[in-house]
């Protein structure tokens, strides 16, 4: 067998220092004087575009007024009581498509106000410090399991939390923090996610259990009798499958394995990637996984994608960032086999693909061949089949109070899937659904 | 090209830009690098009688506006802490090796004509253009009874101004303080008494910050701070009122002005002379950036002169004082309307919300549903609040949309006190 000879997957094809420098922090926080300079860019709109463009509504000129004056607990309060995690968010939205895409200083400067910066700047000092911001009201005696430690539960674990009530986290994996902590690109939170998650436990009433998966070892039946209500932040836990002969070769795997694995590896100069990389798709997944193969040593990234770049799901800036960083991108072609000899992948066969008339891609008699040590999967994940709810589109249906068709269940973020999947748009919807949850719990002030 | 020499009360120099009597003029060494940077000239820091004075450290206080570090500056100095000797010999000095440049030399001794009658031929004595007389010093000189404890009480002011012209050839410049009600009282004075001008503003009490952790006024000297003298940009609104309240009083009109308060460039400086200054002085800008800033004082001031056909400083100078008028004698016909330009708006709301909230809710902020401002006509009274909160240049403008005619106060229906219309 030759198989090494093949598929060139290994580990520490960079020194420690350049690996380490590679995944350090992408974006730097800003000291006290740039925090100043950029806060005194925004003109303190009035019905502020960039609040409206924020899934979570945060009252941003508010809390930039608050950083020119000093008052960074103002600002932090402003923030976490909009989007209990300010600090993700800060690093991690797409804020070329949220709020500074619609900052109104892109139209008479060319450029936006560091609104994600900013965030980053009023909350650093929350988590370094401790800093409780909010109170828990007076225990209320009533509990609610929240199923899936990411974003959407967790968000609507604290509000719900913040109300007096005792909610009890069942989740799946070791860690909390869904894909914050196993999804987003390494260099985009170095270090932030539990210390931030450890804050938001702070408030207290809230009790995580690891190792609890619904449908193996939880019922969610056992949790509708045994809580006064359930609410289901589960994420996207599985991924589309090509369809294609040779996926299952050796060397062929789902790129959010690759980053969850990325993700948790202590020491990168052990994480093993290929010497050649084809990722197929052209989300944020696909981008990731490519940028973090280029930053782990792989000497050729090709992310091919089988529309234009229009339709990708990537943002322009993060399409251009790829590119920087040596990733090739190759639109309008669709994988039509991997190919392999003793069933490690050796290529993958291409078709070139245009527009049909309804804008689908069609395929056309062009075809071509990548070489691939390592083929990373990103065409999208979708739900783990649940029992109980009503789906609708492949995801959980809800109604705009994100009850589910069953009593009692309410459910928030990528698995229902409404608007965006995005971190800051999970944390709406766990804190909206945390919202409707209380009122239904029907306590009564005081 | 403009010529921007100037020949004030008999002093010349190539230029009016003067360095106020402070920091930047307290020694040779300061005054020659002004007058090599192109200064044309300079009012020494103020001597006083010998011993001199002592400084403390930490002097200065600053207000800063967003990115501007100095927008006021606040200072607790004193007079010349150098003996008084020094000072002459350097005063001679520079004087002999300058002599195209204005060396006009600031004085502060007590009340009493016997100090000023000491003090005044030794000035004399080193060739100097002219003194300046400090009634202004706001703070440390006042208790001493001299500076603004002078400079408020305008009999005191005609007294000195007397003294010095009775025992000195000099010109004199009396420099006023603003500390006080009304500057025409003391400016009055200062003529009646013989002064050949005045300069205007010496410093504003103040306090720049109160820090909040020493619990004390900045600068803090050791946990305590003490009101000091303010001046800088933020100043400059109320030196051009007060220069101008003296060049349009009816007893004064035509007397020779030095401009001070907040200078820092040509366009600054051309404001204080079209109200009718003469000459301008500078010393905040210069500490905040050096003496190079004198530069663009002396093209800009050329350019802008020449474009708009002023060949002599005298062509503008005062140029600006017929139209400082009285409120009741301001056109009631006349009626302005904000405009919007559609294409420069950015859509920040803050026009509306400034009109709606304290204004006359004259700005839409929706049309057919969207974000949209627009001006009410029948609701705006053309304050132009909205004009100047907007940030982007040019985006708001006024029109005006009367037709004609003049009609003010005093004959007005709504005036109990009104005069029969003629
Ligand atoms: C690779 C990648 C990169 C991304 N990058 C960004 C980015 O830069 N910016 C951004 O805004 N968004 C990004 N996203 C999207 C973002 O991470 C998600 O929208 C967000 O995490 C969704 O939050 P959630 O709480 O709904 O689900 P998840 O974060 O997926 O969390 C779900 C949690 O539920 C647990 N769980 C699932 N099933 C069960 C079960 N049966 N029983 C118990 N527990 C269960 C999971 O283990 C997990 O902890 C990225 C996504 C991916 C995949
Ligand atoms: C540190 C400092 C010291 C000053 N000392 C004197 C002084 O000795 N005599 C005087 O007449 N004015 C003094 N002034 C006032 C200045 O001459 C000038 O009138 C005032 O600063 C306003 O001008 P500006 O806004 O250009 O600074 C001083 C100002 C400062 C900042
Ligand atoms: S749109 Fe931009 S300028 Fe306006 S409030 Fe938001 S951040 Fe500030
Ligand atoms: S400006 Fe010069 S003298 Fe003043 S504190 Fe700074 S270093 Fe010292
Ligand atoms: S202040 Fe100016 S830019 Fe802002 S909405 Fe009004 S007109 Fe437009």
């Amino acid at each position: 067998m030759t198989r090494l000879a093949h598929a060139d997957i290994q580990a520490g094809r960079l020194s420690s220092e350049q690996l380490a420098q590679n995944f350090a922090d992408i974006a730097p926080p800003l000291d006290r004087q740039q925090a100043l300079l950029a806060a005194q860019r925004c003109f303190y709109c009035y019905e502020a575009p960039c609040t409206v463009a924020c899934p979570t509504g945060i009252d941003i000129p508010s809390f930039i007024k608050r950083i020119s004056s000093d008052n960074l607990k103002g600002a932090a309060t402003d923030i976490l009581s909009a989007n209990i995690l300010g600090g993700a968010c800060a690093r991690v939205c797409p804020t070329e498509i949220l709020c500074e895409g619609s900052c109104v200083r892109n139209k008479d400067d060319d450029k936006p106000v560091q609104i994600g910066a900013l965030q980053r700047y009023a909350t650093d000092w929350v988590y370094a410090s401790g800093t409780q911001l909010f109170e828990r009201a007076a225990a209320t005696g009533r509990r609610v399991a929240v199923v899936g430690a990411g974003p959407a539960g967790l968000a609507c674990a604290h509000a719900l939390a913040r109300h007096g009530h005792e909610i009890v986290i069942f989740e799946a994996l070791e860690r909390s923090g869904g894909l914050n902590e196993y999804g987003i690109a390494a260099y985009k939170v170095p270090g932030f996610v539990q210390a931030e998650i450890d804050w938001l436990l702070g408030i207290g009433g809230i009790r995580i259990e690891h190792g609890r998966e619904l449908g193996r070892n939880l019922a969610l039946v056992e949790l509708q009798r045994d809580f006064d209500a359930v609410f289901l932040g589960l994420g996207l836990g599985a991924v589309n499958a090509l369809g294609l002969p040779g996926e299952h070769l050796e060397g062929v795997r789902n790129a959010v394995d690759f980053i969850a694995e990325l993700r948790q590896c202590a020491d990168l100069s052990r994480m093993p990637v290929g010497r050649r990389v084809v990722v197929i798709g052209g989300g944020n997944t696909a981008i990731d996984a490519a940028i973090q193969s280029r930053r782990l040593g792989a000497e050729e990234v090709t992310m091919v994608y089988r529309r234009g770049p229009e339709t990708m799901g990537a943002t322009v800036v993060e399409q251009a960032f790829a590119r920087d960083e040596g990733v090739r991108i190759v639109h309008w072609a669709r994988p039509l086999a991997i190919n392999g000899e003793n069933g490690v992948v050796e290529e993958v066969q291409f078709a070139y693909t245009k527009p049909g008339p309804d804008g689908r891609p069609l395929d056309t008699r062009e075809v071509f061949t990548l070489a691939a040590d390592s083929v990373l999967k990103a065409i999208g994940q979708v739900l783990d089949p649940v029992e109980g709810p009503a789906l609708k589109g492949g995801r959980i249906a809800v109604d705009a109070e994100f009850r589910t068709s069953l009593p009692k269940v309410w459910a928030g973020g990528d698995c229902v899937g409404g608007k965006v999947d995005l971190t800051v748009q999970s944390v709406e919807d766990g804190k909206r659904a945390a919202a409707s949850i209380h009122s239904s719990l029907n306590v009564s002030a005081g | 090209m403009a010529d921007i020499s100037s020949n004030f009360i008999g002093v010349r120099s190539p230029n009016p830009f003067w360095l106020a009597s402070a920091p930047p003029t307290d020694k040779a060494y300061n005054v020659i690098r002004a007058f090599e940077a192109g200064w044309g000239g300079v009012v020494w820091k103020t001597l006083g009688l010998d011993p001199p004075v002592v400084n403390v450290s930490s002097r200065y206080g600053a207000v800063r506006l967003g990115e501007r570090r100095i927008a006021g500056l606040n200072n607790i100095e004193l007079i010349s802490d150098r003996p008084l000797q020094v000072n002459l010999d350097e005063i001679r000095r520079v004087k002999r090796d300058w002599p195209d440049r204005a060396m006009v030399v600031s004085l502060m001794v007590p009340c009493d004509e016997l100090s000023w009658k000491t003090i005044l031929p030794m000035v004399e004595d080193t060739g100097a253009d002219a003194v300046e007389l400090n009634f202004g010093c706001p703070h440390g000189m006042s208790e001493r009874g001299m500076g603004s404890a002078v400079g408020q009480v305008p009999e005191y002011v005609g007294m000195v101004a007397a003294w010095v012209k009775q025992h000195s050839k000099l010109p004199c410049i009396v420099k006023l303080t603003p500390n006080i009600t009304d500057i025409r009282h003391p400016a009055r004075a200062a003529f009646k008494g013989g002064a050949d001008a005045v300069s205007l503003i010496n410093t504003i009490n103040s306090i720049t910050t109160v820090d909040l952790d020493l619990m004390a006024p900045t600068p803090t000297v050791d946990g305590k701070g003490t009101h000091g003298g303010y001046c800088g940009p933020a100043v400059r609104p109320i030196a051009l009122n007060m220069v101008a309240e003296i060049a349009r009083d009816a007893g004064m009109r035509g007397k020779p002005i030095s401009g001070i308060g907040g200078i820092g460039n040509w366009r600054d400086a051309a404001e204080f002379m079209a109200l009718g200054c003469g000459t301008v002085q500078v010393c905040t800008a210069a500490m905040h950036y050096g003496f190079r800033i004198v530069d663009d004082m002396i093209d800009g001031l050329k350019n802008w002169m020449d474009s708009k056909g002023y060949r002599r400083l005298d062509d503008f100078v005062g140029k600006a004082v017929p139209n400082v008028t009285d409120w009741q004698f301001l056109n009631m016909a006349y009626d302005i309307k904000a405009r919007i330009d559609q294409d420069k708006c950015v859509q920040c709301g803050l026009c509306h919300i400034a009109c709606e909230d304290t204004s006359h809710q004259a700005i839409t902020k929706q049309k057919d549903g969207v974000r949209h401002f627009e001006v009410i006509d029948e609701e705006c009274v053309g304050c132009n609040l909205c004009m100047h909160v907007c940030p982007v240049d040019g985006c708001i403008t006024m029109e005006r949309v009367d037709a004609g005619g003049y009609r003010n106060w005093t004959t007005h229906p709504n005036n109990p006190m009104r005069k029969a219309e003629a």
